[in-house]
């Protein structure tokens, strides 16, 4: 991101329409920033940094609910949360802001069980390019009250204009949990276990892979948990049992390099990895895998391994370089992008 | 002349202006009917009167339109060319699947076409192990968890008219059910649609792993009620079948003893897949049609399901025994075994059907508060029940505070008042900052009370997605919105024309 470049934190949501609306006077492009830990830097005329919007807003621990200003951490809003015993189920890194984790669509581990915020978020506020402020969804888990505003901006990237408050879903924070890890594994021995455990019926939180680990997560109560880790680590086999993560656990990628998410059925999991592996491109490979997605990270030239895994995925999966601006490509993408933002002001990847 | 009787004059003259357009737009609409027929072959097509009268409404029955033309296409590529023809000469059309919707979401349009998804009802691939499913739009919900049972896998999203209903039905409505407490509802379970777009192209939305590159237009798409496209393909999530199922029954003298029982449960940090909650009325309903033999006398009855590994189900179980029983429960019935657990079932999913046995008419309601607000929200929907002396059985969702109000009639001189009382019902649930549809969506039924839960400018909003997908707004109009939005021309038009129909010459 441009150091230079003027910065706005708007302390409200009408702060920071009346700033688009004087944005949008003057024609100026204009790029939301949250932490700023975006991988993807983009030029522009304004930086609008939701830093000042940091606010737990709601939280109804009895409707398992929780209303959240767009630049609140994710560190800060499970501290609220767990003094009532709840959490927001998507353990991204507590440094990431909520309208970045939605702008990007970022999960982490749990995303196999609960999904990526698309599946938690129920209402969302924001401000269009020209200033209009929008509101979707509401404060109620179960709602199909008109189009859902918070689907379209997630994964948008900032181009549809600046996200300032959502609401999600809630779910209790386990009594215990269970690690189970294999290390060393084979390619063949990492994707038997991370098949066989995705599709176990003893309801895995999680199920990732990194380099020639593998590590699944149980979730529940306090004797839920040790039972069906007994089980599962006999089911599966050479598994070590322990309360906490690993060091790689939920880790992402971390830049200089280029960095590749790749998203698959899992059933192809096998063929993802040997490509990865006979490409000769020095990578780290980590990331949900059981989930059908995988973080590669790479110093040297991976245009190569890109088109290769584009080809074996296509249509049943996606290659994205999580650190090149993304631009909306497909049609129909294109075509709502125009509608929200007509002269293409916000976020532009050029 | 005065002035009266010209602005009369001015008004008849638009009457019959107006008249004489809807004659030719009637007459254009059914002009195609050859064409489709060449499409989709002669005996796909209904022309016949009586025959469109079948399709006169979908499961709400106090809308009723019956559609210029019928067409059943057996293909994607077949119903994009319906489309097409559409989108070529500006006729409205209207995508339906089983014809269950309670919204009138699939209401046909007198001067459009319908078009019937029911044919296209193959099951095109299954992947154990990605736990995905292919299937055409047509396929019954039911259907795909049957088609994946010997594998160990079922689907979740379980509406109560799953033996029927259609998948791409459920797409369009985001349909839920008893279970979407733990499960979630379809837009949860749904990874890739194959759609037609309002201008007749064949595309995907999604990719089936649930993650693609930029907006998540397959969650945006779920839920839009038939107006962004027709979904001609849906790539499902399948899940493993939980290893238990316990299924625990608990009367109470009052539904807010039984409320106490549900904030317990909650509190406790247990997430049944199911909490549900009847009232003395509808007991007394679902006792008189199916004899479901609940506990004599409730004032309430509560109805959890517990699912998931044998051992979580074992430990919740003693746990939400216990908050039952702290709560006053008269009697607690608890069943593991699917016969046993269907028994006590079984008073609950007859009950819409069941509140006929009481009551010759009823109108079903569908609204949504914070599940705290449950109790203050069950008393004012008493207190107004008594004003109006209209009867209301309370049946619902108690989990996530979705509410099912059946109000009870008798005749036309009590329609008015019921119908009143219904739309009171959704004031109050909107007061408590809920919502106006949980499940059952806004189709025309509800387009009247959006303004009472979204701004000008959120609704205008909305239809920026709408103007994305159908400018020309032909794709199920007059749904969800109670005032459609000008789609003004944008700069740089990225979407393709749509290819011009044989023979058609442009002068």
């Amino acid at each position: 991101m441009n150091a230079e470049r003027p910065v706005v934190l708007p302390r409200t949501t009408e702060d920071a329409a009346s700033v688009l609306r004087d944005a949008a006077d003057r024609g100026l492009t204009v790029v939301p920033r949250g932490a700023g830990l975006g991988w993807a830097s983009r030029d522009a005329d304004l930086i609008v940094d939701t830093r000042e919007l940091g606010q737990v807003m709601e939280h109804a621990a009895g409707d398992l609910v929780a209303k959240v200003q767009a630049g609140a951490t994710m560190g800060h809003v499970a501290q609220v949360l767990a003094e009532a015993g709840q959490r927001l189920a998507l353990d991204v890194p507590p440094d990431v802001t909520v309208g970045g984790m939605i702008a990007t669509g970022l999960a982490g581990p749990l995303r196999f069980r609960y999904g990526s915020p698309r599946d938690l978020l129920i209402g969302i506020t924001v401000v269009r390019p020209d200033g209009t402020i929008a509101h979707s969804g509401g404060k109620v888990v179960k709602n199909v009250a008109g189009y859902d505003l918070g689907k379209l901006y997630t994964g948008s990237r900032g181009t549809l204009g600046l996200i300032t408050e959502a609401t999600f879903r809630l779910h209790p924070l386990p009594q215990a949990v269970a690690y189970l890890i294999a290390d060393g594994l084979g390619r063949a021995a990492a994707v038997e276990t991370v098949i066989a455990a995705a599709n176990s019926p003893l309801q895995p939180s999680a199920v990732e892979l990194s380099a020639d680990s593998a590590g699944v997560l149980l979730e529940g109560t306090t004797d839920g948990v040790a039972e069906r880790a007994r089980q599962l680590a006999g089911q599966l086999g050479g598994m070590a049992v322990s309360d906490v993560p690993p060091p790689w656990w939920g880790r992402l990628p971390e830049p200089p390099g280029t960095v590749i998410r790749v998203t698959f059925w899992l059933a192809r999991l096998a063929q993802v990895l040997d490509i990865v592996a006979s490409s000769g491109t020095e990578c780290t490979v980590t990331g949900p895998a059981g989930a059908g997605m995988l973080y590669l990270c790479t110093n040297t030239d991976a245009r190569e391994l890109i088109s290769v895994l584009r080809a074996a995925v296509a249509g049943r999966g996606s290659v994205s370089v999580l650190t090149d601006p993304w631009t909306p490509a497909d049609p129909l993408m294109r075509a709502v992008r125009d509608q929200f933002d007509p002269t293409g002001r916000f976020a532009h990847a050029g | 002349m005065t002035e009266t009787a010209l602005t009369q004059a001015a008004l008849t003259e638009a009457a019959l202006t107006e008249a004489a357009l809807t004659e030719a737009a009637l007459t254009e609409a059914a002009l195609l009917a050859p064409e489709l027929a060449r499409i989709c072959g002669a005996a796909n097509v209904i022309t016949d009167p009586l025959d469109l009268r079948t399709y006169e409404c979908d499961g709400l029955t106090s809308h009723r339109s019956t559609p210029a033309v019928v067409v059943l296409p057996g293909t994607a590529e077949e119903t994009a060319q319906v489309v097409r023809e559409c989108a070529a000469r500006g006729i409205p059309f209207v995508a339906r699947g089983s014809g269950t919707g309670l919204s009138g979401g699939a209401l046909a349009r007198e001067d459009g076409v319908l078009i019937v998804m029911s044919r296209m009802r193959t099951i095109l691939e299954i992947d154990p192990v990605s736990r995905r499913a292919v299937v055409e739009p047509g396929v019954t919900n039911l259907a795909i968890s049957k088609a994946v049972q010997h594998l160990g896998l079922f689907y979740a999203p379980d509406p109560s008219s799953q033996v029927v209903c259609s998948v791409g039905g459920n797409v369009a409505e985001n349909s839920g059910g008893a279970h979407c407490l733990k499960h979630g509802f379809t837009v949860h379970h749904v990874t890739g649609l194959e759609i037609v777009t309002p201008q007749g192209e064949l595309t995907w939305l999604g990719n089936g792993t649930g993650t693609a590159e930029g907006y998540d237009l397959v969650g945006a798409f779920t839920g839009s009620e038939g107006t962004l496209g027709i979904v001609t393909k849906v790539i499902v999530k399948l899940i493993p079948i939980p290893e238990q199922i316990h299924t625990i029954l608990a009367a109470y003298e009052t539904t807010s003893e039984g409320g106490r029982a549900v904030s317990d449960i909650i509190a406790a940090g247990v997430l049944p897949a199911a909490i549900e909650m009847m009232d003395a009325l509808s007991i007394e309903a679902a006792e008189a049609a199916v004899h479901c033999d609940y506990p004599a006398g409730a004032g309430a009855v509560l109805i959890v399901e517990l699912d998931g590994p044998a051992a979580e189900v074992e430990a919740e179980l003693a746990t939400v025994r216990a908050i039952c029983e702290q709560a006053g429960a008269g009697e607690i019935r608890a069943a593991d075994d699917p016969e046993q657990r269907a028994v006590i079932w079984a008073g609950r999913k007859s009950a819409f059907a069941a509140v006929g046995r009481i009551s010759p008419e009823f109108i079903v309601q569908d609204g949504v508060v914070p599940r705290t607000s449950l109790p203050a929200v069950l008393a004012r929907i008493a207190e107004l029940s008594e004003q109006a002396g209209i009867r209301v059985a309370n049946v619902f969702h108690a989990g996530d505070g979705n509410l099912h109000p059946l109000v009870l009639f008798d005749g036309p001189e009590q329609e008015a008042a019921a119908e009143e009382l219904s739309g009171a019902i959704l004031d109050i649930c909107l007061d408590h900052g809920g919502s106006i549809t949980g499940e059952h969506g806004v189709g025309v039924d509800k387009s009247r009370y959006m303004p009472k839960m979204f701004n000008a400018d959120d609704l205008d909003t909305m239809q920026l997605i709408r103007c994305a997908f159908d400018p020309a707004h032909l794709c199920n109009p007059g749904k969800i919105f109670p005032t459609p939005r000008l789609c003004g021309e944008v700069p740089g038009n990225h979407r393709k024309r749509p290819p011009l129909p044989p023979g058609v010459e442009i002068f």
